[in-house]
């Protein structure tokens, strides 16, 4: 119905729409796909050993998240949700940064101003209003930046998600609203959060809306490059759902047997990312066979990192947090603070 | 029957389910998935899901579509994923759910029972471990209630779905694995407290997640402590907690919540003023600490503890 879904690599490997990529930006797709993917395995499985209490997989979502990241310019700010550790990676920050949350050693541990990514948001859609707000500054100030916020095809039900489409619009923002669509909010199909596409529900707002396959990593890339552009060009917000699938559970908390069929993900696991980069690198580059060996390598190496920082990150200690739950701390806090040092 | 509190939980869910037609469930995930706490597992099952509906992921739609629902005669039972997910529906729940039976003089009545598995002590990324029941609690024309066993899980959850008032019904998520007898009477009533242990020497309040604390601490002290299950936070049952206090002349009052203006401060204040003349010592708190809510690998130094409970304890007797 409606919107075409933009492709640009089939999932056979096949290029079906011409492109500018050379072939170094080509094998950068496939660098980071692979490195991305090793930070998500290797994350999961610390949460397997008890290292961290949570992790949010993001196995199939890889191209959505890499090919948006990649499209960014140093300046342009991110407001994500708690599953974009591949766009993160894009950013400049250690992966190492984002296991603190999900091992309980911190509520987020970077500066945001830093990477020009913000703490990940929990709470679903708020995100999306800090980037419209963002949007404006830069719009008061005249700066040709974008903005860009992630949320899920569930995130687009909240009040807070269609408030930001309506401000957006209003203020004609230089916002990118990226939506993976992985097909389930944890148990919740897409049917239940919308009877349209989500890219199509733009319109209804004013402005424009764009499918993308989320699993083409130069589709991906293409579409978001344009919005940006558009975005900094004041030509306004852009709805960009990227179609993908979320293969794993939604978190390592959740059983996605007690409500997916289990064929469903067989189908999508054709669709894999990773895999159709490599089916094309490998017809085409020659060298791709030694510098994929040369990946794999970083990939194990920055497996090994994830996992030494991991075990190594420090508790903070309670009385020192309370440093920082206001400018200055009050006399009634400091009273607290001695209260749980007497403790410790 | 020996039962978890999620059991419990279930069963209450189910038995109400079956003796009201109108009782309707909704929520995030409550269907097919059970819940993330599995409390509705099943019940999509054997009831349908016209009567267990999963929504979209709108808290301010699920509690705001119950009340037009209660409009319409249905008693709902609403599922707020996590503590920390409540306040998009806070406006509803403050400005529509408590105060339609005040604005309509009567005429209309909110049956809804919004269900919240709250507080700490699980391990859990942000917003996950959040205690808001002060909030709930000073805002008239709400009930807000929470068990702290098996036995109340089941029966005040039918006594709240029975209600014809509006419950904010907290379950105390890091004790849905807990077990306990349920029996075959609901014994006293939704808005009754009780006393969970007699004891001569100190008054211990609390509810929910830390009667458990509480009652160990009991077990541990020296000193012989009463231990009271507030149940009922709103509105507040303080007889028995008034006469515990005039027998000890001592008081710890004990909540995960943030100190300032938490149900400690009410209850402080009402047995000064009410037990003015019996009190040995200035009445102890022992609560998380005034700031957000930590990180999780450091929880166990915010929420109140034995250690904690029982140097509260040793301090209402130094007077
Ligand atoms: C306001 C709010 N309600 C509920 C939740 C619990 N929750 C966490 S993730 C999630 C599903 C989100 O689905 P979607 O927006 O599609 O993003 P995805 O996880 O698929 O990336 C839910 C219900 C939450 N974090 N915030």
């Amino acid at each position: 119905m409606g919107l075409p879904i933009s492709q640009t690599l089939a999932p056979d490997g096949e290029l079906v729409a011409a492109h500018d990529f050379t072939p170094e930006d080509l094998r950068g797709f496939h660098r980071d796909l692979v490195l991305a993917r090793r930070i998500d395995s290797e994350a999961f499985a610390l949460q397997r050993h008890g290292e961290l209490g949570l992790w949010a997989p993001m196995l199939g979502q890889e191209a959505a998240q890499i090919g948006s990241g990649r499209a960014l310019a140093p300046n342009d700010f991110v407001f994500p949700s708690y599953r974009e550790h591949a766009v993160a990676w894009c950013r400049g920050l250690d992966p190492a940064l984002l296991l603190g949350l999900f091992r309980g050693t911190s509520l987020g541990g970077w500066d945001p101003a830093q990477y020009g990514y913000a703490l990940p948001a929990i709470i679903i859609g708020a995100q999306t209003l800090h980037a419209v707000g963002y949007g404006i500054g830069l719009t008061l100030e005249g700066k040709e930046d974008a903005v860009v916020t992630y949320f899920g095809d569930g995130a687009t039900s909240q009040g807070d998600t269609n408030e930001a489409f309506a401000w957006a619009a209003s203020y004609h923002a230089p916002v990118v609203f990226f939506c993976q669509n992985n097909h389930y909010a944890i148990s919740i199909p897409l049917e239940r959060q919308t009877r349209v596409p989500i890219a199509q529900r733009a319109a209804g707002f004013g402005f424009e809306g764009v499918r993308v396959d989320g699993n083409d990593v130069l589709a991906v890339h293409q579409v978001t490059s344009e919005a940006l552009a558009k975005a900094r060009s004041g030509g306004g917000p852009t709805l960009i759902e990227a179609v993908t699938y979320r293969m794993g559970a939604h978190t390592t908390s959740d059983d996605p047997s007690r409500y997916r069929d289990p064929h469903e993900a067989d189908a999508w696991a054709e669709r894999d990312p990773l895999l159709r980069l490599r089916t094309l690198l490998e017809r085409t580059d020659p060298g791709f066979a030694e510098f994929d060996a040369r990946v794999q390598a970083e990939a194990d190496e920055l497996g090994a990192h994830l996992r030494d920082v991991c075990r190594n990150l420090p508790d903070p200690d309670l009385a020192e947090l309370f440093e920082h739950v206001y400018a200055d701390l009050p006399p009634e806090l400091v009273a607290q603070r001695e209260e749980v040092r007497s403790w410790s | 029957m020996e039962l978890s509190i999620g059991k419990a939980l279930n069963a209450g869910l189910r038995a109400a389910m079956d003796d009201d037609a109108k009782v309707v469930l909704m929520g995030e995930d409550i269907g097919r998935l059970g819940g993330v706490f599995r409390v509705t597992d099943g019940l999509q099952k054997d009831f349908g899901d016209q009567r267990v509906m999963d929504t979209p992921l709108a808290e301010s739609a699920i509690v705001g579509a119950a009340v037009g629902m209660a409009y319409r005669g249905f008693r709902p039972v609403v599922e707020i994923q996590f503590d920390g997910f409540v306040y998009p529906a806070y406006d509803q729940i403050v400005n529509q759910v408590a105060r339609l039976r005040f604005r309509s003089e009567g005429a209309v009545k909110v049956p809804l029972v919004i269900r919240i598995p709250y507080g700490g002590g699980i391990g859990a990324v942000e917003h996950h471990s959040e205690s808001p029941e002060a909030q709930f609690v000073m805002t008239p024309g709400l009930t807000v209630v929470t068990p702290s066993n098996a036995h109340d899980a089941f029966w005040m959850m039918r006594q709240a779905i029975a209600s014809d008032d509006p419950v904010i019904f907290l379950e105390p998520k890091q004790r849905y694995w807990d077990t306990g007898e349920v029996g075959d009477e609901a014994g006293i009533g939704l808005h009754q407290s009780r006393v969970a242990r007699e004891g001569s020497d100190v008054t211990v309040v609390g509810y929910g997640p830390v009667v458990k604390t509480c009652l160990a601490a009991a077990d541990e002290a020296e000193a012989s402590l009463e231990v009271i299950d507030l149940r009922s936070l709103s509105p507040l049952d303080l007889g028995p907690v008034m006469d515990s206090v005039k027998r000890t002349g001592r008081v710890v009052v004990v909540h995960e919540a943030a100190r300032t203006l938490g149900l400690g401060a009410e209850l402080a204040t009402r047995i000064t003023q009410e037990c003015f003349y019996s009190l040995e010592a200035p009445v102890q708190r022992v609560t998380g600490y005034d700031m957000p809510y930590p990180p999780c690998r450091v929880e166990h130094d915010h929420l109140p503890s034995v250690e904690r409970i029982l140097d509260a304890v040793d301090v209402t007797g130094e007077f």
